[in-house]
């Protein structure tokens, strides 16, 4: 009966080894994060876009690393629904920064 | 010891407040001692606080949804008295701190803890028997789903007797619900509250998502599926890309609040517009959250009661979708006068006008539906048809505050209060009343009496309009919402007719709970039980079964040939049920307490967090930790019914089926 809950058609499950992997490739992309902000080196533009391209990397490993997406036929939902979850996200995050780009010019709020 | 709490905060010298509490505490009472009296705490904890049965679960979403709705209106009519009393220099009965909890209070009750309750309690009842499963993906998620929902409710009203309320409205906007500004705990209370049952719904939405794409009958494609299906299908979706954003939004609020950050403050680098961007990124798809279902049903309904299929069905579902993808980008109109530029607000105002076009195509599908079908006058069509006329003057007035340079003049006033309960109570509470009577005898195995019914649709109908016309001529007078008193002599007329619909609604509740109570007294009388399981002739899968389904649902996976499965199977003289065949084995989960107990230890942790009794928040964290641990831990969660069983009962439904026959 234990066999019937851990192996699931469609969702292949990673081993210790590429756990490990992307456990050592977040902690990494996270202590640069860190050491981005603490160390000064970039002007504050730009580590705001140093920052925002680290956690898109960072989305990337967690996806392939931890939660298994891959291009196989058998992973088409959730091929799917991370596509739409992306246009989601996209919509959300350009419609933000129009929203408030707009709303600062107008109300010189920044 | 005891963080922030202490005795001064038990509000006694509120005598509404303690009456309030003195009511609660012997109802409470009473209900313990009643199921004591009759020995059912046995009963009560094996078959339903610890049940992962789907049709169990939605039961008890929908008994909350009533509390909710009782809780809610109590706050509802408050408010309508106070502004018929609080004109020309007489304060009212409820001082402002008072009054702005409870408009708070009413919001995010209604549409967390009765709107949304309702939902789900819905979808549980319905969804599984509708696609042919024998319950959903994850049983013991949905049931963790229900009391996280459950103890959130329970943490609300906690703020009645023990502190305060948040009095920010129902979407607490900062900077007034920051720190500086709202030192009490009324905040926090709302945060926690939405945050643990924000996890609920998430659930929900993943677990359903899950049934929907994985679990369908043979056969059932997804252009075959139910319109009822499609709905909750795209509603998942909703809940899953924009319940995230809310948590966000709450959980940087929070974070302002407990650790002094400055996301949304005056200073230090906040910016409160921020806010509203993102929490409306949630609110807008919450709107269709809600209402997609209601339009399923009706679609259900209409269909059934007209005894002819759906008309458009390939645009029902291509609508339903548009509206999915359209209601993630609208989210400015509700603060068009927030200051962002022409370009801006007429992108958001055409997006916005543009869902009027599905939501009308739905309209006229439901329409040419009924037309030249052979309509029955049932209760449940009453509310079909109240709803169409309500929800379409709701939607043109939608349209209208679509035009910015309208909204410029509306915003804030009450005719967007007018709006918008225009749209709910008209679109998703009568889409839901609906919905109840119609499924309520395949939930319980008998009817819903007719007459309280009819009379409830009638005080609710007609008291809505009485309760929020006015408002639409408010709002053009120039007044605005959450106000306490005011001294335009204009206004108060409008404010008493205001207060009539509100006693008209409220004689509309109790005829609903006079028909559950005639309902249950009658229930065993020929004409109320419903012995074949599909007491309205209808043509989807869940009538296939017999009414209340065993916990099984299917005793054979039925398979699925066209859309409308069981009016197919029925025109086609197919035995959907797959009666007296050689049964097999069927698996089901297991009951399980861990639901219930992971609730309990996040009530503890919501409340000890928000009174700051940090070593009471650490209990109910751990608490919650290990349990999970437990949980994940255990293998023995699930079990097979031998067939014999299956037969048995079976055999018993086949019986009560000739005998309803043969009375025929």
């Amino acid at each position: 009966m234990a066999d019937a809950h851990t192996d699931h058609s469609g969702a292949s499950h990673g081993s210790v080894g590429s756990y490990l992997t992307g456990f050592v490739i977040s902690v990494l992309l996270t202590v640069a994060a860190f050491g981005v902000v603490m160390a000064h080196s970039f002007s504050p533009s730009g580590t705001i876009a140093a920052i925002a391209i680290l956690a898109a990397v960072q989305i990337v490993v967690h996806l392939v690393f931890f939660l298994h997406m891959n291009t196989s036929s058998e992973q088409r939902w959730n091929v799917m629904a991370f596509v739409f979850t992306v246009l989601t996200v996209f919509i959300l995050i350009v419609g933000t920064l129009f929203i408030m780009h707009d709303t600062s010019i107008n109300m010189m709020s920044r | 010891m005891l963080g922030k709490l202490s005795w001064s905060d038990i509000p006694i010298d509120v005598p509404i407040l303690v009456g309030t509490f003195a009511g609660a505490a012997i109802a409470g009472l009473a209900v313990l001692g009643l199921i004591t009296y009759y020995g059912k705490w046995g009963y009560l904890w094996k078959e339903w606080l610890t049940s992962v049965d789907h049709k169990r679960l939605g039961v008890m979403y929908i008994v909350l949804a009533l509390v909710a709705l009782f809780r809610g209106f109590a706050d509802a009519i408050m408010m309508r008295s106070q502004l018929a009393l609080a004109y020309a220099g007489n304060p009212g009965y409820l001082p402002p701190h008072h009054y702005d909890q409870i408009f708070s209070a009413h919001g995010t009750i209604m549409i967390f803890f009765m709107a949304m309750a309702f939902m789900t309690g819905l979808m549980n009842v319905i969804v599984p028997l509708q696609i042919g499963a024998r319950d959903v993906a994850f049983p013991f998620l949905n049931s963790l789903s229900f009391w996280m929902t459950t103890i959130s409710f329970v943490l609300i009203n906690v703020s009645l007797f023990i502190g305060e309320f948040s009095q920010c409205g129902w979407l607490a906007y900062p900077p007034l619900s920051e720190q500086q500004f709202s030192p009490g705990v009324g905040v926090d209370y709302y945060i926690w509250a939405v945050q643990l049952s924000g996890v609920g719904t998430l659930l929900t939405g993943v677990n359903f998502f899950t049934t929907i794409v994985k679990m369908r009958a043979p056969g059932m494609t997804f252009m075959k599926m139910p319109v009822f299906t499609w709905t909750i299908f795209c509603t998942s979706v909703l809940i899953m890309l924009s319940f995230p954003i809310l948590t966000v939004a709450l959980g940087l609020l929070g974070l302002d609040r407990y650790l002094g950050m400055h996301f949304f403050t005056n200073d230090g680098g906040g910016n409160q517009m921020l806010y509203l961007s993102v929490i409306w990124g949630w609110g807008h798809p919450e709107v269709y959250i809600l209402v997609l279902p209601a339009f399923g049903a009706f679609s259900e309904i209409t269909q059934t009661f007209s005894r002819k299929p759906l008309f458009g069905y390939n645009t029902m579902v291509y609508a339903t979708c548009s509206i999915m993808v359209l209601s993630m980008v609208v989210w400015l109109h509700h603060f068009f006068t927030m200051g962002a530029g022409a370009n801006v607000n007429t992108f958001f105002g055409i997006m916005t006008m543009i869902i009027a076009i599905p939501t009308g195509v739905k309209i006229f599908n439901w329409l040419f539906t009924m037309y030249k079908g052979r309509v029955e006058f049932h209760a449940t069509m009453y509310w079909v048809i109240g709803f169409m006329i309500t929800f379409t003057i709701g939607g043109m007035t939608g349209v209208m505050l679509a035009i910015p340079a309208a909204d410029f003049v509306l915003h804030n006033s009450l005719f967007v209060i007018a709006h918008f309960h225009n749209v709910i109570i008209g679109g998703v509470y009568f889409g839901y009343v609906a919905a109840m009577n119609f499924w309520f005898p395949k939930a319980f195995g008998f009817k819903l009496n007719e007459a309280w019914g009819k009379r409830a649709f009638w005080l609710w109908f007609v008291g809505f309009y009485f309760a929020f016309m006015p408002l639409y001529v408010l709002g053009f007078e120039g007044m605005t919402r959450r106000m306490n008193h005011y001294d335009n002599p204009e206004w108060y007329p409008w404010l008493l007719v205001a207060e009539a619909g509100a006693v008209m609604i409220a004689l509309g509740i109790v005829c609903q709970l006079t028909q559950l109570y005639v309902s249950i007294r009658d229930r065993n009388l020929a004409e109320n039980r419903d012995l074949t399981g599909d007491p309205w002739n209808a043509r989807t899968l869940e009538w296939s079964t017999s009414s209340p389904p065993p916990f099984y649902n299917f005793a054979v996976v039925p398979v699925v040939h066209d859309l409308d499965a069981f009016a197919h199977d029925k025109e086609a003289g197919i035995d959907t049920r797959a009666a007296g065949s050689n049964y097999q084995p069927i698996h089901m989960p297991k009951n399980t307490a861990a639901g219930f107990f992971i609730g309990m230890f996040s009530l503890i942790l919501g409340f000890a967090a928000i009174w700051w009794i940090w070593w009471l928040a650490a209990v109910g964290l751990i608490g919650v930790i290990a349990t999970v641990i437990a949980r994940s831990s255990n293998n023995d969660v699930d079990y097979y019914v031998p067939a014999s069983e299956v037969a048995r009962i079976e055999n018993e439904h086949t019986r009560n089926l000739l005998a309803a026959q043969a009375a025929e």
